[in-house]
């Protein structure tokens, strides 16, 4: 049930491990992994996230499945969504919650914590216009506390505009009168950089199956 | 607390009051002396009298005694609140000199006053009373720590790092026995004093190991004692101090297993084998035993809503109930009430009112203070009496091998540690943790109550390590500490953003973790949670409080604090100044939502200066810095006075200050806005009314009424957002339409209808009804 065929990784596994940074172990743990969830296929689609079992308790799962097809995470350039993805995306993806390796200059610890942010910036901006709008932010503290029962909007709404006055009045010198659209990615940056509980939550932002690269038995329970 | 408060130039003062405490405190010792060689006279009295009983009828008839002493029936009631009161008026008057306090930890100062009372009692009675019984230790003065240990546990980085705990605490302590017992066997078996009186070569191994496993462990109370005043940050206290509670299982079964093997002479593969067993037996059923208990006590607090007086009395007795019951299957005492506390708390906290709720808060820190005191004092005193068996060799190569045992320890667990751990542990964190290893008075009762015939030796040599411990590492960790640049508690405003994007986190990895497949850390967390959500909330919680998720009961608390905040900064002149408009929440949102004839209900949008909103902002920083020190230090002995109810009384004045202001405060367009409060704790508990009255005010027609709360009485940990229960509620505010002219400042406001409430920077409007509300409320609590 849980062994890995031992035969040798093709091609297309080492270029993924270039450009990803998985070991080959890890990639082709995560290989089984895709073709289990795409029974099979190339691709990927959204019904086949929809199908895992444990996923269904999560208040934020839709960001997390969108998070997969949105082509911002794929490289800087992208746009848009897509509707189905292979394997090298679904990687790509994967790959940022790769712990971070010991040996790093402080270049590279940052731009990988700035990925990391983009990320989550990519999910909290659910219309793709590079702004965490009002409308945005409420959504996702809705959807935090979708899963709490007999709330009534207003509460999500009061703090969702509570958190995003704090966030307009920590990265404003603005003019009074000057309108604000929403966070832009930068402003979001900002504000995470301020919290010290960001450095920890880094540091801890990975999985640990990806850490040992190890498949278990578990892999394979839906 | 005071010397905190006490300004520099009251120096002089403090220094005539210190000496007034001290002149107090010989006078006490004196008379404690004298009362107890009174004792002695009156019982002989009381000898002779008995001798003759019917002589005595029949002698010349004495006038009625208008005066007379009768001590003995009082004696040992007396001689308790004696100690105890020489107890808290030396905690006195340490904080009144407070260089002193700041260069001398307390632990040190306590000892040395124990010492000075046991030599003054032993002058003036040339005997001391013993008073460290181990009965008395470990049953009377113990449990009040440990279980204000266990209760207010953080527990979040406690579980996080429970893996590192254990290492420490099992592997290390382990290593320390056997590497201290083994080489002081093998010195005494080297070493050879002609000038001391005793032969160190008698000493068995068996001696020695026991020994040893009575002096490797690390002692709760000693660490907390002295960690409290360094004020590291917060993963190293929980190291030292976690593995300070948790080794008390090893010790336990250690010392049990080498005092059966004293005795038997003998030790077997098989005896080795069932040691190991009796480890886990200890640990697990202490464990089982304290959480059963918790259970217990959290399913009785559910029903406790009409006799809210004795909720205390239930967690206390429950905790000491689990305490004493591991204590008598011989399981670890010390995790079981651990344990208790642990598990009790959330539940109970949902449950208990909120006076309960800081009763037991009060309580527990008092007597905690008390017995940590009085533990010091009797370690001094016990010092002085009784026999030492002096012998320079045993003594300094004890002291030395327990240094080196705590460092090479630490350094070899660490090592393997960090193999698994994300945050690794650096050298300068390994050095606090070995410094901080203290042993202190937990190790002296065991070697109190020990049969063995070198006893006297083991406990001089048990007496000398704790004295280097608490002295020399106790006096030069906190100046260590600075040197080393150790990272101290950060103190981290903890924002409404911040708490959602924790929550946002957690989810996104737990789903990351789903897709993976992995059953990771993540996803048994939220297993454990939806579990306890789903079933234990249920059953333990009272009422349809279980429902209110983490994020809402912390906004909740956070809105609380800065209406709070600003009812007592904003009552008065401040407020005169007119306010043109700057940031508003309208700005941000699109302009083109809501038209003014859309939302009829709306409620007016404060408009701040900058200067105001940058006071307000400032108020709310240090408001939010004080909440977040207090709630992240274990600081026992000074409870950081709330600033919520410091303010309390000046509170309840500008209030009515501000009733009688009201009408003319038209210029207040501060409002907070939430939900309307149904009778949830998180509300109740600011509630000032009596718990069982929701605070409804009738609307008033002309003025926003708010129903704030007031009594908000953070305590340090339930605004740490253990999973408060609360049904969607709030403070309200109705703004009827008219008033809005009411609030329009002179300047542009005019126009904006629509103008939505702030809601993190608030000022509750002056309220017309406070009188009536005020006459019933029991006092607030301060």
């Amino acid at each position: 049930m849980g062994a890995l065929k031992s035969t040798p990784a093709p091609t297309e596994h080492y270029d993924l491990s270039e450009k990803t940074g998985f070991s080959l172990r890890q990639i082709r743990v995560l290989h089984k992994r895709f073709k289990q969830l795409s029974e099979g296929d190339d691709v990927l689609r959204r019904e086949d996230f929809l199908g895992i079992s444990s996923l269904k308790y999560n208040p934020i799962r839709k960001e997390i499945i969108e998070a997969f097809f949105n082509r911002r995470n794929f490289s800087p350039s992208c746009e848009g969504r897509a509707n189905e993805i292979d394997f090298e995306e679904f990687l790509v993806v994967m790959s940022h919650f790769k712990p971070p390796c010991s040996k790093m200059t402080d270049e590279q610890r940052k731009s990988i914590r700035r990925e990391k942010l983009k990320f989550i910036f990519n999910m909290h901006d659910s219309d793709g216009d590079g702004l965490i709008t009002l409308e945005d932010y409420r959504h996702v503290v809705e959807e935090l506390l979708s899963r709490s029962g007999a709330l009534g909007k207003e509460t999500s709404r009061a703090i969702a505009d509570a958190a995003m006055f704090e966030v307009a009045r920590t990265v404003g010198h603005r003019d009074p009168d000057e309108f604000y659209e929403g966070i832009t990615f930068e402003h979001f940056l900002k504000v995470r950089s301020q919290s010290a509980l960001c450095f920890k939550k880094e540091e801890k932002w990975l999985i640990r199956c990806l850490m040992c690269g190890k498949g278990s038995r578990h892999m394979f329970l839906k | 607390m005071f010397s905190r408060m006490a300004p520099r130039g009251r120096s002089g003062l403090g220094r005539s009051l210190a000496e007034l405490g001290l002149l107090l405190l010989a006078i006490l010792v004196l008379l404690d002396g004298t009362v107890l060689s009174l004792e002695a006279a009156t019982s002989s009295e009381i000898d002779t009298h008995e001798g003759k009983p019917g002589t005595h009828k029949n002698t010349s008839k004495k006038s009625f005694p208008v005066l007379g002493i009768k001590y003995d029936d009082v004696s040992v009631p007396f001689e308790i609140s004696l100690w105890v009161l020489l107890a808290s008026l030396m905690k006195l008057g340490f904080h009144l000199i407070p260089r002193l306090s700041n260069v001398v930890p307390e632990s040190c100062l306590l000892i040395s006053v124990g010492l000075l009372v046991g030599g003054i009692l032993k002058l003036a009675r040339d005997e001391v009373p013993p008073v460290l019984s181990d009965r008395i230790f470990f049953l009377c003065l113990l449990p009040p720590i440990i279980l204000d240990a266990g209760y207010f546990l953080p527990i979040r980085p406690f579980v996080e790092n429970i893996g590192t705990i254990l290492m420490f605490a099992v592997v290390g302590t382990l290593w320390n026995a056997f590497f201290v017992g083994g080489l002081i066997y093998a010195v005494c078996q080297i070493a050879q004093d002609k000038y001391s009186e005793i032969d160190l070569s008698n000493i068995g191994i068996l001696p020695c190991l026991l020994f040893g496993s009575i002096i490797s462990a690390v002692d709760p109370v000693a660490v907390l004692a002295v960690f409290e005043e360094i004020h590291i940050n917060e993963l190293l206290h929980i190291l030292v101090f976690g593995e300070s509670l948790l080794n008390d299982a090893v010790t336990v079964v250690l010392y049990h297993l080498f005092e059966e093997f004293m005795e038997s002479g003998s030790v077997s593969a098989v005896d080795a084998l069932l040691g190991l067993v009796s480890f886990l037996i200890v640990a697990l059923g202490g464990v089982l035993v304290g959480a059963f208990y918790g259970i217990l006590a959290a399913f009785t607090s559910r029903f406790t809503s009409h006799t809210r007086v004795i909720e205390p009395l239930f967690v206390f007795l429950y905790s000491y109930m689990a305490y004493l019951s591991a204590e008598v299957f011989h399981l670890s005492g010390i995790m079981s009430l651990i344990a208790c506390g642990a598990v009790m708390r959330p539940y109970v906290e949902a449950n208990i009112s909120h006076k309960s709720h800081t009763t037991i808060k009060y309580f527990l820190k008092m007597w905690s203070s008390v017995s940590e005191t009085l533990i010091f004092i009797f370690l001094g005193v016990a010092t002085v009496e009784g026999e030492h068996h002096w012998n320079w060799v045993f003594l300094t190569s004890t002291v030395v091998l327990c240094l080196v045992a705590r460092v090479i320890g630490v350094v070899g667990l660490t090592f393997i540690i960090n193999k698994f751990r994300i945050v690794k542990l650096t050298t300068k964190d390994q050095f606090i943790i070995a410094y901080g290893g203290l042993r202190g008075a937990i190790a002296f009762s065991l070697g109190f109550i020990l049969h063995s015939e070198h006893k006297r030796i083991f406990l001089t040599a048990i007496i000398t390590v704790i004295f280097f411990t608490v002295f020399v590492q106790g006096m030069t960790i906190k100046p260590l500490v600075e040197l080393l640049a150790v990272k101290k508690k950060h103190e981290a405003k903890r924002s409404i953003n911040e708490e959602i994007h924790t929550r946002f986190l957690d989810h996104l990895l737990t789903g990351i973790e789903d897709i993976c497949g992995h059953y990771g850390h993540h996803h048994w967390k939220n297993k454990l949670n939806r579990f306890n959500k789903k079933y234990v909330k249920k059953i333990l919680i009272a009422g349809d409080r279980s429902k209110e998720p983490q994020l809402i009961a912390f906004y909740h608390k956070l809105e609380m604090k800065n209406a709070i905040q600003m009812v007592e900064s904003g009552g008065g002149s401040k407020l005169n100044s007119t306010f043109p408009s700057t940031v508003s929440m309208q700005n941000i949102q699109p302009k083109i939502h809501s038209p003014p004839s859309a939302r009829p209900s709306e409620r007016a949008l404060p408009q701040l200066t900058k200067g105001r909103e940058e006071e307000i902002r400032q108020i709310l920083r240090t408001n939010l810095q004080k909440t977040r020190q207090r709630l992240q230090s274990y600081n026992r002995h000074t409870l950081v006075v709330d600033p919520d109810e410091e303010g309390f009384d000046d509170l309840i004045l500008k209030k009515r200050r501000m009733m009688e202001l009201d009408w003319k405060l038209k210029q207040m367009t501060n409002y907070l806005t939430v939900p309307r409060p149904q009778g949830s704790p998180t509300m109740s508990r600011a509630r000032m009314a009596s718990d069982s009255q929701a605070y409804v005010k009738p609307g008033a027609e002309n003025v926003p009424t708010i129903k704030i709360d007031l009594a908000s009485p953070q305590s340090p940990d339930s605004v740490r957002l253990l999973d408060e229960v609360v049904q969607d509620q709030g403070l309200t505010m109705s703004l009827p339409s008219s008033s809005s002219r009411a609030y329009k400042t002179s300047g542009k406001d005019d126009g904006r209808d629509q103008q939505k409430l702030l809601r993190c920077l608030s000022d509750p409007g002056p309220d017309v009804d406070d009188d009536e509300d005020y006459d019933d409320d029991e006092p607030v609590p301060t």
